[in-house]
């Protein structure tokens, strides 16, 4: 079993194929939470100062803001898909340094 | 703990748990004397069924892995509904179709915060916590900087965030068990710690994972059942709407809520405002801070961040937060039709004169759906209802206490004073003293908290583990400059913040304005019976003299409970802090006290020299990100 003595944590972090899957991750988690925290304050701000908007009727009795509060559920689930999709990129490079860990600044 | 024993001790738990069941003192509950028995039917087969999983569970926990995390070994789409189970609490299943029924539109927007929280823990806590983490919070914490010094302020911020939250879950449902069928409020605060002690002390995480699972699937159960039925009387989504809109006890409703403002308003304009925002929300302030706390809060919450700890790894762990918005984000999405249908079903008003709360609007819901407060199935799908938030309430419970008991056991027991040499036998042993230490402690408090308003204490739940527990796991895992230092000042300041921004806000009870609102219920009540007394002189007929009496009596009632409101003051004047009115005007305090929170733990780091934290760096770093000897962490 290896430990974490064995591994050149130092030699990894300096891995291209390391620093590329950090790069990619953090610009793609940092824009996908600044949408989702943008997005989920839209509802009460709206609610708030748009009231005319949010009382606007689309289809019979049913007004704006009653499908944005329900597009707020759509967006959180679609969020979630996204990132399942794209995770998998993520899961793929990690896998390759799991696999030469022990190499890599052996 | 060998076998023959742990029976016995699982009896005697059920021994004296069958007492406080049977023999308990009713007052009049929802479900009506005649129907009593179909409760304690289904109470007792849901109690049944969950200590059948929780024995067969007991056999399972031999190491300290298995009871804190029930070693590793449950799948990501068995977490999905535990987490559900351990999140949606009485306060989602009964408050919030309580709010929609009372506020129609503000209610379903206040639902959403609870949702779209678990992006946060989705997107930056879940994988990386999997992948270093092995027990506790304080373990992510441990990891890079001073394990004492963090094992403690980390082991510290968890025991208060778990027992505010604690607090108010024995609370209410002591309250809620009362209201429902009518056993008295301590009997109830034991039942449900009994209960709860029962799964957690001998099923640890195992048994926790699987009553989570069980309750989950009931509460989805119930709550599409109902939805079903109302769909079937009032017609899908748009349908649906209309007859909300049309609905004579909802435009009732608003026209109260109105006042004078109604008076030039058509039924149908009245109809249409409960769909539009703004009857219960004015500050919109008030829910950006509010929605602060839950979108930070809740990945800082010790009993959900436990659940990452139970997968194999990150991929599970990322497949159980999807399973678990789906199911939380569905529920609230059917919460919005129950709400509404009971508003309809029910009526405002009398879901209110059962509890001023409105918590029962789902319960009253399925009685009315089920043919009415007369009939057996009614009453059985009350019964089930109040069940299920019965399940409720022990399952969010169990892993508040796993969490509280974790962090004492694991990191001031076991990490702190024993240096980490314990032998699993005695960590195990530590978990489960502390268990029923924490436990007690809870069913104590839960009893000397009756009567309080506990509201505030999940809002002070949710603003320390935004202020104090995010920001220090967070920097912990992507700020390489982030260290003790920081750790320390961010747990410290960001909790002391928390909690006293919530003591001087108006969540508080401030003694001139309850008297001033009183005094103002007690001159109305006043002016109405002197107006029903001469009413009652010139009435003509005993048909209207006995409905000017009843009214009287009504009047008479309401002005004696605000005598005894301001009575129940003691003379006082200042709220609990010495404060005559709130010094800050703020709800809940995430606006300010989330980013000073973050603060402290830069400044701290910046402030402080920390070799360990730093040469640690690389490998917390590629860890969190990769994965590598994750899979050690389960290993057993």
């Amino acid at each position: 079993m290896a430990t974490t003595a064995s591994i050149n944590w130092v030699a990894i972090d300096a891995d291209p194929r390391f620093q590329r899957l950090h790069a990619k991750k953090t610009a793609f988690l940092t824009w996908l939470m600044i949408f989702s925290i943008v997005y989920y304050f839209l509802l009460p701000i709206g609610a708030a100062y748009f009231t005319d908007l949010f009382r606007m009727k689309v289809f019979g009795v049913v007004n704006f803001g009653l499908l944005f509060a329900l597009s707020e559920f759509v967006v959180a689930w679609g969020i979630a898909g996204y990132y399942t999709v794209k995770a998998k990129e993520f899961d793929a490079m990690a896998q390759e340094l799991i696999n030469d860990a022990h190499r890599i600044g052996a | 703990m060998n076998a023959n024993f742990r029976n016995k001790l699982l009896l005697a738990g059920m021994a004296l748990l069958l007492p406080v069941v049977s023999t308990s003192v009713f007052a009049q509950g929802a479900v009506p004397e005649k129907f009593k028995w179909l409760s304690f039917i289904v109470f007792g087969s849901i109690i049944a069924l969950t200590m059948y999983v929780t024995y067969i569970a007991a056999k399972r926990v031999k190491t300290a892995s298995d009871f804190y995390t029930a070693g590793g070994g449950v799948t990501g789409v068995q977490n999905g509904w535990a987490i559900a189970g351990d999140y949606l609490s009485a306060a989602s299943f009964l408050g919030i179709a309580g709010l929609i029924s009372q506020w129609g539109y503000d209610g379903f927007m206040y639902s959403v915060g609870w949702l779209v929280a678990y992006i946060t823990v989705l997107l930056v806590m879940a994988e990386p916590c999997r992948n270093i983490g092995k027990y506790t919070l304080a373990d992510i914490l441990a990891y890079r900087n001073d394990p004492k010094k963090t094992r403690i302020v980390g082991a510290l911020s968890v025991v208060t965030v778990s027992t505010f939250y604690l607090i108010a879950q024995m609370v209410g449902g002591g309250v809620l068990v009362k209201t429902l069928i009518g056993i008295d409020y301590e009997i109830s605060v034991i039942a449900v710690g009994v209960v709860m002690l029962a799964y957690v002390l001998f099923g640890g995480m195992v048994a926790t994972t699987w009553v989570q699972i069980i309750k989950a699937a009931l509460l989805v159960t119930a709550s599409i059942v109902m939805v079903v039925l109302v769909w079937s009387q009032y017609g899908f989504f748009g349908d649906f709407l209309s007859a909300v809109v049309g609905d004579p006890k909802v435009q009732a409703r608003v026209a109260a809520i109105l006042g004078d403002a109604a008076k030039n308003m058509s039924t149908e304009e009245l109809g249409q405002r409960f769909l539009e925002p703004g009857l219960l929300f004015k500050a919109p302030i008030d829910q950006i801070s509010l929605g602060m706390a839950l979108v930070f809060g809740t990945a800082g919450m010790p009993h959900i961040l436990m659940r990452f700890f139970t997968v194999p790894n990150a991929q599970e762990a990322r497949k159980s937060v999807v399973w678990a918005m789906a199911i939380i984000g569905g529920f609230y999405v059917l919460t919005l039709f129950l709400g509404m249908g009971a508003a309809m079903k029910v009526g405002p008003t009398a879901i209110t004169a059962v509890d001023a709360g409105g918590n029962m609007a789902n319960p009253l819901l399925a009685q009315a759906l089920g043919g009415g407060a007369d009939s057996m199935l009614g009453n059985f799908m009350m019964a089930f209802v109040a069940a299920v938030a019965f399940a409720t309430i022990v399952a969010v419970v169990a892993g508040l206490v796993l969490a509280a008991a974790s962090a004492m056991a694991h990191d001031l027991y076991v990490g702190v004073i024993r240096g980490d040499h314990a032998t699993q036998a005695e960590q195990v042993k530590a978990a489960r003293i502390a268990t029923v230490v924490f436990g007690g402690t809870a069913i104590v408090l839960g009893i000397a908290a009756k009567g309080q308003n506990v509201a505030h204490l999940v809002a002070l739940a949710f603003a320390v583990a935004s202020s104090a527990n995010f920001p220090c796991v967070f920097l912990t895992l992507f700020w390489r400059r982030c260290n003790t230092g920081g750790i320390m000042a961010g747990m410290i300041l960001g909790t002391v913040t928390a909690i006293g921004l919530v003591l001087v806000s108006p969540n508080m009870t401030y003694p001139l304005a309850v008297r001033a609102a009183q005094e103002k219920v007690i001159k109305a009540q006043g002016d109405k019976l002197a107006k029903l007394e001469a009413d009652l002189a010139n009435a003509s007929d005993d048909a209207a003299r006995a409905k000017i009496a009843a009214d009287i009596e009504k009047a008479a009632k309401a002005r004696a409970g605000a005598e005894k409101k301001i009575e129940d003051l003691n003379g006082a004047t200042t709220s609990m802090v010495g404060l005559e009115k709130p010094l800050f005007e703020l709800k809940n305090p995430g606006l300010i006290s989330i980013p000073l929170g973050f603060l402290a733990v830069i400044l701290g780091s910046l402030l402080y020299r920390d070799k360990r934290a730093e040469d640690m760096w690389d490998e917390l770093y590629v860890r969190q990100n990769t994965g590598i000897l994750a899979a050690k962490a389960a290993a057993h």
